[in-house]
C-alpha cells in the first residue's frame, strides 16, 4: 500500500520538480524519491500479518507482495543510480521521464497486490501507458517513433483482449474478486474458459511470451537505450507478478487449470526454444538482450504453470536476479559507443572492472553457481519438476540453457579473448562504485538466497 | 576443520595472487601448494584415529535443507592428495617459465584446485554441484586466455558440454530432493531413498550423462582431444590428472549409491561404452603424429578401463580403480611434464619432426621411459597393481567384456613404446641437436613423480587400505 501511494506521489511531485530545478539536479530528485519510496514499502512489513489485509476487497496486502515491491523499487534504485544520468542525454523533458518511470512503478505495486480484476486491469495500464510514451521519447528518431507506435497499436489491442477476457469471466463468475471466482468447479462453462485463455492471451503478450512477442525485438531496439533496460527487466518482471497472482489465486484448481496449464506449458516451451534459437543470431548486443529476455521469460512462465510455494519463491528470486543483471548490462552498454559484439572486443584489457562486473552480469543470466540466476533458475525448475507431468518441459529448458551460454559467453569472449580498442565514455567513481555494489548484490544473492526468500 | 582448509588455503591464495606482482604468484602457488599438500597429510594422519574431526557441517539455506557439509572418506582423503600433489607437481615444473599476466594465470590456477577440492569433499548434492561448476570456470577462462591457436572454439565446446551434462544432472538431483521427505540433499538421505526401478532407470541417464562427459566415456569424448591439445600444458595436467578423476568419483560417490538399481540395470551398456572407447581411442592414438593428442587419446582408453571396473561391481575391481583414479593422476601429469619440457624447447609437437633426444638429454629419456612404462602398466610401476585389480574385477563379472578390454593393453604397449622411440631415439636432426637436458626444477617434478611410481609400484598397500572402507561402502549398494 506505501509502494503503491509513495510511488504515485512522487511521479506527481517530480513533475512539478521539472518545473523550477536545473536539468542535471533532477537526477538526484528522483533517487531520494526512490529511496523514500523503498523505504516507506520495507516498513510496513513487520505490521503486515502472515495472511495479509486486504482493503475495500480490492488490494490485497502481503508479506509476498512487499517483498516484490521491494525487488522492484530496489531494482529501479540500481537503474537510476547506475543510468540515471543518461536520462539527460534522450531529451529535454528529464523530469517526465523519472515521473514516467514512477507511475509504472506504481502500476507494478498495484500488480503485486490486485485482488480484483478492475484492479488487475488498473494495473496493466498503468504499466503499459508510460512506456508507450518512454519508448518514444527520442523524438527525432525515426525508429523510437516507429518502436513507439507499433508497441502503443499492438498494446492497446491486447488490453481490449485483456478486456474481454475479464468481461466473459465476469459473465461467467458473476464476480470481480479473484479469489471466489469459483471457476474450477467439477465442469467449466465455456464462457468461462474463453474469458481465461483470452486473459492468458493477454497477458502473454505484456510478458513477451511467444507467439505474443513480435513487438518486442523491435520495441526493445527502437527505443532509448536507457528506456528499454527499464522497459526488459522491471516491468517484465511486474507483468510476471500479475500473472502469477491471477492464475494461482483465480484460476486455481479445479477442471480450469488443467486446461490453461498445457496452453501455458505449450506457450512456454515455444518462448524457451524461439528465444533461445533467436538470441543466437543477433549482431547487435542489444537486440541479443531483447531475444535473452524473450528467453528469460520462457523461465519465469514456469513459475506461472507450476503451482506451489517454490514457484513463488522462484518469481521473486527471478525478478531480482534478471532485474539486477539486465540493468547492470544494459548500463555497461550504453557506456559503449558501438553495440554489436565487436564493440565488447578488448574491454578487459581497457577497462577491467566493467569486463568483471559484465561478466559477472552474464553468469548470473546464463545460471551459473555462486550468482543469483543459478538459485533463480533452481526454484522455478525445482516448481516444475514437483509440479509433475512437466518434466519434458523441464528437460527442455536445460537443453535451451546451454544454448544460451552461446551468446552469453560470445560477450566474454569479445572482452576478455579477443583484441581491440573499444570506444568508451568515461566512466565516473560514482558508476564504478555502483556497479561493485551491483556485483555484490548478485553475488550474496548467488551465495545466500535465504537472506530473499527468509522474508517471505 | 582440516578438509575446510584444504579449500581455503588455495582459494585465498588464489585470490591473493590477483594482487600480485612479478615473480609473487610463483611464489605464493608453491607455497601455497606446498601448505596444502602439508595438510592434507595431516588429515590423512587424523582419518584413521578420528574421522569425525575430519567433517565439518554448517547451516547454509534453511529453507532448501541444504547444508555447507564436508567432510573425507577414504576416496575423498585420496583424491584430495593427489589434487594437492598434483598442483604441487605443476608449479614446480613450470617455476622457470613466464606468463603473460602471471598473477591472473597462478590466481585462477589456485581457484581451480579450490573447486577441485570442493567437489571431493562435498557430502550435500546441492554443495557438490555447485563446486562441480566452479570448478569448471577458472579452467575455462585459463585454457581460452593461455591456450593455443584454436583456443576460443576449443575451450567453448568443453565448456558447452559439460556444462549440458551439469544441467542434467541439476534435474537429477532436484528430482531426488522432490521425493525426499527428510527435505534435504545430504548423502545419507540421498542414498536411504530407494526409489522404484523405473524411476531410477531414467534418473540414471541424467547422472550418467553429466559424469560420462566429464571422464570422458565414448560417445561422450568429442571434446577432450581438442581441449587437451590446445589448453596451456599446465592445465591439461590439470585437466587430464584431475579433472576426469570428477566424472570416475561423481559414479562412485552419487550414481552407484544413490541409484543402485538403475545402475545396476545399465550396467552392460556402461560397460560396452567404456571397452569400445579403450578399443576406440587406443586404435586412433596409434595413428597420431601429435604428442599432445596422442595422450589424450591414451588417457579415453585408461578412464574407459576405470569406468568399465566401477559398473563390474567387484571388489577388486573397486579397489583397483581407486588406486588407478591416483596413479593415473601422477603418471600422466609425469607425462606432460615432459611434453611440456619437448614443447618449450622445441615448439614442435608432432613426434615426426622430432628424434634423437636421448643422446643429448639421457636424463629426459629416462625419465619419459620410466614413466611411459608405468603408464602402460608394467610390473613393478604403479600402473600394474591397479590395471590388474581392475582386470581381474572385470574378469569376475564377464570374461568376455575382459578379454575385448584386455586388448587395450597391448595397444598402449604398441603406441607408446612407438612414441617413445619417435620421440627420443633414432637419429637427432637438425633442431633436436640444440636439445639441452632438464633443468633443477623440472628434474625436482620428474624425480617426485618417479619416486611415487616405484614405491606404490612395489608397495601399494597405504593406498588401498586408505580407499579401503569407500570400497566397502560403495559394495553394500
Amino acid at each position: 500500500m506505501n509502494a503503491l501511494i509513495s510511488t504515485a506521489l512522487s511521479g506527481v511531485v517530480l513533475m512539478f520538480v521539472g518545473l523550477f530545478a536545473r536539468k542535471q539536479t533532477i537526477k538526484f530528485f528522483a533517487i531520494a524519491a526512490i529511496i523514500i519510496a523503498f523505504i516507506a514499502n520495507l516498513a510496513q512489513y513487520p505490521s503486515v500479518e502472515l495472511g495479509g489485509y486486504t482493503m475495500y476487497g480490492m488490494i490485497e496486502v502481503t508479506k509476498f507482495s512487499i517483498i516484490f515491491n521491494a525487488v522492484a523499487i530496489g531494482s529501479t534504485l540500481l537503474y537510476f543510480l547506475l543510468s540515471g544520468s543518461e536520462f539527460e542525454k534522450v531529451g529535454d523533458h528529464v523530469a517526465d521521464y523519472f515521473a514516467l518511470v514512477f507511475f509504472i512503478l506504481a502500476g507494478i505495486s498495484l500488480a503485486a497486490t490486485f485482488s480484483n480484476l478492475l484492479m488487475l486491469f488498473l494495473a496493466i495500464e498503468i504499466m503499459s501507458i508510460p512506456q508507450y510514451i518512454l519508448a518514444g521519447s527520442d523524438k527525432k528518431n525515426l525508429k523510437s517513433n516507429e518502436a513507439a507506435l507499433k508497441y502503443f497499436l499492438m498494446g492497446c489491442f491486447s488490453t481490449g483482449v485483456l478486456l474481454m477476457g475479464i468481461t466473459l469471466i465476469y459473465g461467467s463468475a458473476g464476480t470481480f474478486e479473484i479469489a471466489s471466482l469459483g471457476l474450477g468447479a467439477e465442469n467449466v462453462s465455456p464462457l468461462a474458459l474463453c474469458g481465461t485463455i483470452l486473459v492468458a492471451f493477454a497477458l502473454a503478450f505484456k510478458v513477451s511470451a511467444v507467439p505474443f512477442h513480435f513487438w518486442t525485438p523491435d520495441v526493445y531496439d527502437g527505443s532509448p537505450t536507457v528506456f528499454t533496460s527499464f522497459m526488459a527487466t522491471v516491468v517484465k518482471a511486474g507483468g510476471f507478478i500479475a500473472f502469477v497472482r491471477l492464475f494461482h489465486v483465480g484460476f486455481a484448481g479445479g477442471e480450469i487449470s488443467s486446461h490453461w496449464m498445457l496452453l501455458l506449458s505449450i506457450i512456454t516451451a515455444l518462448t524457451l526454444v524461439l528465444g533461445n534459437f533467436t538470441a543466437v543470431f543477433q549482431q547487435s548486443v542489444k537486440r541479443m538482450l531483447a531475444y535473452s529476455s524473450i528467453a528469460q521469460a520462457g523461465f519465469m512462465m514456469f513459475a506461472v504453470i507450476a503451482m506451489n510455494l517454490a514457484a513463488a519463491q522462484g518469481i521473486v528470486l527471478y525478478a531480482a536476479a534478471y532485474s539486477i543483471a539486465t540493468i547492470g548490462i544494459f548500463a555497461v552498454l550504453l557506456r559503449l559507443k558501438d553495440y554489436t559484439f565487436e564493440g565488447f572486443n578488448g574491454l578487459a584489457k581497457k577497462e577491467p572492472l566493467l569486463a568483471f562486473a559484465v561478466t559477472v552480469f552474464l553468469f548470473s543470466l546464463a545460471g551459473i553457481p555462486v550468482t543469483a540466476g543459478f538459485f533463480a533458475k533452481y526454484f522455478v525448475l525445482a516448481a516444475a519438476i514437483q509440479q509433475g507431468h512437466l518434466l519434458w518441459l523441464v528437460i527442455l529448458a536445460v537443453l535451451c540453457a546451454a544454448i544460451s551460454v552461446y551468446y552469453y559467453f560470445r560477450v566474454i569472449m569479445a572482452m576478455y579473448f579477443k583484441q581491440g580498442d573499444p570506444q568508451v565514455e568515461p566512466v565516473s567513481g560514482g558508476f564504478k562504485a555502483g556497479l561493485i555494489l551491483t556485483v555484490i548484490l548478485v553475488l550474496a544473492l548467488g551465495l545466500f538466497p535465504n537472506l530473499l526468500l527468509g522474508c517471505l | 576443520m582440516l578438509t575446510v582448509l584444504l579449500i581455503l588455503i588455495p582459494f585465498i591464495a588464489g585470490l591473493i595472487a590477483f594482487g600480485l606482482k612479478g615473480s609473487g604468484p610463483k611464489a605464493l602457488a608453491v607455497i601455497s601448494s606446498l601448505a596444502t599438500v602439508a595438510t592434507a597429510i595431516g588429515a590423512w594422519c587424523r582419518l584413521g584415529s578420528a574421522p569425525d574431526s575430519l567433517s565439518f557441517t554448517a547451516n547454509w539455506i534453511p529453507q532448501l535443507g541444504s547444508q555447507f557439509r564436508v567432510g573425507l572418506d577414504g576416496m575423498g582423503m585420496m583424491l584430495c592428495l593427489l589434487t594437492a600433489i598434483a598442483f604441487l607437481l605443476v608449479f614446480i615444473s613450470i617455476y622457470n617459465r613466464n606468463y603473460e599476466s602471471s598473477n591472473s594465470f597462478y590466481g585462477l590456477m589456485l581457484l581451480s584446485q579450490a573447486g577441485l577440492t570442493g567437489v571431493f569433499t562435498a557430502y550435500d548434492a546441492l554443495q557438490f554441484y555447485i563446486f562441480w561448476e566452479l570448478a569448471l570456470i577458472p579452467v575455462y577462462f585459463l585454457c581460452s586466455l593461455w591456450g593455443g591457436d584454436k583456443r576460443i572454439a576449443v575451450t567453448f565446446k568443453f565448456f558447452v558440454y559439460t556444462f549440458l551434462g551439469s544441467l542434467l544432472m541439476l534435474v537429477g538431483i532436484i528430482y531426488l530432493y522432490t521425493q525426499n521427505p527428510d527435505h534435504s540433499f545430504s548423502w545419507e538421505s540421498f542414498t536411504n531413498l530407494h526409489l522404484g526401478a523405473d524411476q531410477q532407470n531414467w534418473l540414471f541417464w541424467l547422472f550418467f550423462v553429466a559424469f560420462a562427459i566429464k571422464m570422458p566415456v565414448f560417445p561422450f569424448h568429442t571434446w577432450q582431444p581438442d581441449t587437451y591439445e590446445q589448453s596451456p600444458t599446465p592445465v591439461t595436467m590439470i585437466l587430464s590428472g584431475i579433472m576426469v578423476k570428477m566424472g570416475v568419483f561423481g559414479v562412485i560417490r552419487w550414481l552407484v549409491p544413490v541409484l543402485p538399481e538403475g545402475a545396476h540395470m545399465w550396467t552392460d551398456v556402461a560397460i560396452v561404452l567404456s571397452i569400445i572407447g579403450i578399443i576406440y581411442a587406443s586404435c586412433i592414438a596409434m595413428v597420431q603424429s601429435d604428442l599432445k593428442r596422442l595422450i589424450a587419446y591414451s588417457s579415453i582408453a585408461h578412464i574407459g578401463l576405470m569406468s568399465a571396473a566401477i559398473f563390474s561391481h567387484t571388489e577388486q575391481g573397486m579397489q583397483g580403480v581407486l588406486l588407478q583414479m591416483f596413479n593415473h593422476g601422477i603418471n600422466i601429469i609425469g607425462l606432460w611434464i615432459i611434453v611440456e619440457i619437448i614443447q618449450q624447447r622445441f615448439h614442435i609437437k608432432n613426434m615426426d619432426e622430432l628424434g634423437g633426444i636421448a643422446q643429448k638429454a639421457p636424463r629426459m629419456a629416462i625419465f619419459l621411459v620410466i614413466i611411459s612404462l608405468a603408464n602402460i602398466g608394467l610390473p613393478l610401476t604403479n600402473g600394474f597393481v591397479g590395471e590388474f585389480l581392475m582386470f581381474s574385477g572385470l574378469f569376475q563379472y564377464n570374461h568376455w567384456f575382459m578379454a575385448v578390454a584386455g586388448l587395450g593393453i597391448i595397444l598402449a604397449a604398441v603406441y607408446t613404446l612407438n612414441m617413445i622411440q619417435k620421440v627420443m631415439f633414432g637419429n637427432a636432426n637438425a633442431l633436436t641437436e640444440t636439445a639441452t637436458d632438464l633443468q633443477p626444477s623440472e628434474m625436482l617434478a620428474l624425480s617426485l613423480v618417479v619416486a611415487i611410481i616405484l614405491v606404490l609400484g612395489v608397495y601399494p598397500k597405504p593406498i588401498l587400505d586408505l580407499v579401503s572402507n569407500t570400497t566397502a561402502v560403495v559394495l553394500k549398494f
